[in-house]
């Protein structure tokens, strides 16, 4: 498919000229932004970088990214692999608009993510004074970190696995169940590896989402430090004390994170391709 | 959930149990808290209600979001478009770096990207510092919420053009070249109709986004209300003074904007493919 023939190709200076183009303003918007993280982290040297990371401030921030994206990683993941079972191998009224709703977090903006919560469990939510009479705190908490997390990373592996497992026929599944195999056998020696590398694609994607999420953990952290400070939290607190080499240090950790998940993300998509038909990913993907 | 009812038995186990779980976790997490916006809002007074989302600083919060993420949009289209052409068209020493680099504002956290953006495009930064002789300002501006809204769009129209462009049918232009067309009348009058809808939809979806943006945005746009102060940070702004109520106002108004907008995307794209005679791209 990459031959061109002759009557397709465009002349040599328009080739060049849009080429340029696309280094440079590829360049301008993607790739200087990113130097500017590891450039302004290591301004004042490899001394001053690392000491960023000795802050207890810095190491509780990341204890509680790992924590978070710990849970809500899981607990997607999960729901991922149960709602494509039910969805890809049986019929059911309804199925189009549960997948819908699946995507619904998608379509809503982070700050709204963290503030459907806050109306819930807030000091003045529905159940704020239930909350507060029994001393559980889940806003300006940890819980609530958790749940605005699991909130925004709902679709990932959801969306990855459905339409896959609703192209592969049950014919497999049918076998290994008249041959006497239990359903849970079956799920574990059959369907899943068949579905493995997209399963793997949406749990990198929905890992990077949760470690790097801020407007609705923002919503919901209170900001209290050492205590409910993400790492984005983190760095924006560091930012705004024009403490800059530490903000950048710690970016240059969520950086280096969404470096390596463009890295898997690449490696995966040419193995699920070999599999089954691409599985459409940009389609509505974190319109938040 | 009564739609949610078993039409065909199958010999697969396990359908009440993975429909329930599903369904039940996703009330919990998802259903419930979105439906509490709205159970919220209609608790509030009409007048209380349009006293809120139409008071003048939440007017140039949507003129100054839905301006900016237009721009933004519109920037992506155009060079979007060039960006996604050239990565599938011609072959040359990095395409393929850059192709993965394209999603990196999906992969890039916000808050960094907020921040790495600003050091650049502040007075003193690499590209501010070009700007600020002329009275420019590039950050602490609406340019500068346009910059970031541009960064943020980015992947959705090359993601939506590369796609359609590798679709084309060779065929097609092979006749226009054989029928005298020239190059420009080939790209005019049968590519560019062709890929049109694709750019629409990715400008659209671009837009959508950047409506709700926030981490990106707050750092470069500087926050002054009536000024450079998003939607989002309003809302923001409102919970911080403990105002749940005129916070939820104004969300109710973005994502009743976010639901319109992906509503009219798949309108649009429905629309498309019937005429085209052929599945959306």
């Amino acid at each position: 498919m990459n031959a061109n023939p002759l009557t397709r190709s465009d002349p040599r200076w328009l080739r060049a000229l849009l080429i340029a183009l696309t280094v440079l303003f590829l360049g301008l918007f993607l790739i200087l932004p990113l130097a500017t993280v590891f450039l302004e982290a290591l301004r004042k040297g490899v001394g001053a970088y690392f000491a960023s990371f000795r802050d207890p401030a810095a190491r509780s921030a990341i204890r509680l990214t790992l924590l978070t994206a710990g849970i809500a990683v899981p607990c997607n993941l999960a729901f991922g692999l149960v709602a494509s079972w039910a969805i890809a191998k049986f019929e059911f009224k309804g199925k189009s608009m549960l997948i819908t709703l699946i995507d619904l977090p998608f379509a809503v903006s982070p700050v709204i993510s963290g503030l459907i919560y806050v109306l819930m469990f807030g000091a003045q939510g529905w159940f704020g004074p239930w909350l507060a009479a029994h001393h559980v705190h889940i806003i300006f908490a940890v819980p609530g970190i958790v749940l605005a997390t699991i909130f925004v990373t709902f679709p990932f592996v959801a969306r990855e696995l459905i339409p896959l497992m609703q192209e592969q026929d049950t014919d497999e599944e049918y076998a290994a169940i008249s041959l006497g195999a239990s359903g849970w056998q079956t799920f574990w020696r059959v369907t899943l590896p068949n579905v493995k590398w997209a399963l793997l694609y949406g749990v990198v994607l929905c890992n990077a989402r949760a470690m790097g999420e801020f407007g609705a953990v923002s919503v919901v952290s209170g900001h209290i430090r050492g205590l409910t400070n993400t790492m984005p939290l983190h760095v924006e607190i560091l930012y705004n004390e024009y403490n800059f080499v530490a903000a950048f240090a710690v970016a240059s950790l969520l950086a280096l994170l969404a470096l390596a998940t463009l890295i898997a993300k690449t490696a995966l998509e040419s193995r699920i391709r070999t599999g089954a038909q691409a599985v459409e990913p940009l389609e509505m993907e974190t319109i938040a | 959930m009564r739609i949610l009812t078993l039409k065909r038995s199958s010999i697969l186990p396990g359908f009440g149990l993975t429909l329930g779980l599903a369904v039940f976790y996703l009330s919990l997490i998802v259903l419930i808290p979105l439906s509490g916006l709205f159970l919220k809002t209609a608790a509030m007074s009409w007048s209380g209600f349009w006293h809120t989302v139409a008071d003048p600083r939440a007017l140039a919060s949507y003129r100054l979001t839905f301006g900016a993420a237009f721009v933004g949009a519109a920037v992506n289209a155009v060079f979007g478009f060039v960006v996604a052409w050239t990565l599938v068209r011609y072959r040359f020493p990095g395409r393929r770096l850059l192709d993965a680099a394209v999603d990196l504002p999906f992969a890039l956290p916000t808050a960094v990207s907020g921040i790495a953006l600003t050091a650049l495009y502040s007075q003193n930064g690499w590209i501010g510092r070009l700007f600020a002789p002329y009275g420019i300002k590039t950050a602490f501006s609406p340019l500068g919420v346009a910059i970031a809204l541009t960064f943020i769009g980015l992947p959705f129209v090359v993601r939506t053009l590369q796609p359609a462009i590798e679709d084309l049918d060779a065929g097609m232009e092979e006749a226009a070249h054989t029928l005298g067309a020239s190059r420009f009348q080939t790209f005019r009058q049968v590519i560019f109709p062709f890929l049109l809808p694709a750019t629409l939809t990715g400008f659209a979806m671009a837009f959508a986004r950047a409506l709700g943006e926030y981490g990106s945005v707050i750092f470069i746009s500087g926050n002054m209300p009536m000024r450079t102060e998003i939607s989002s940070l309003l809302i923001v702004a409102k919970l911080e003074q403990y105002d749940y109520a005129g916070a939820t106002a104004i969300a109710v108004v973005m994502l009743l904007a976010s639901f319109l907008l992906l509503l009219a995307i798949n309108l649009t794209q429905r629309w498309f493919s019937s005429r085209l005679g052929r599945s959306a791209a």
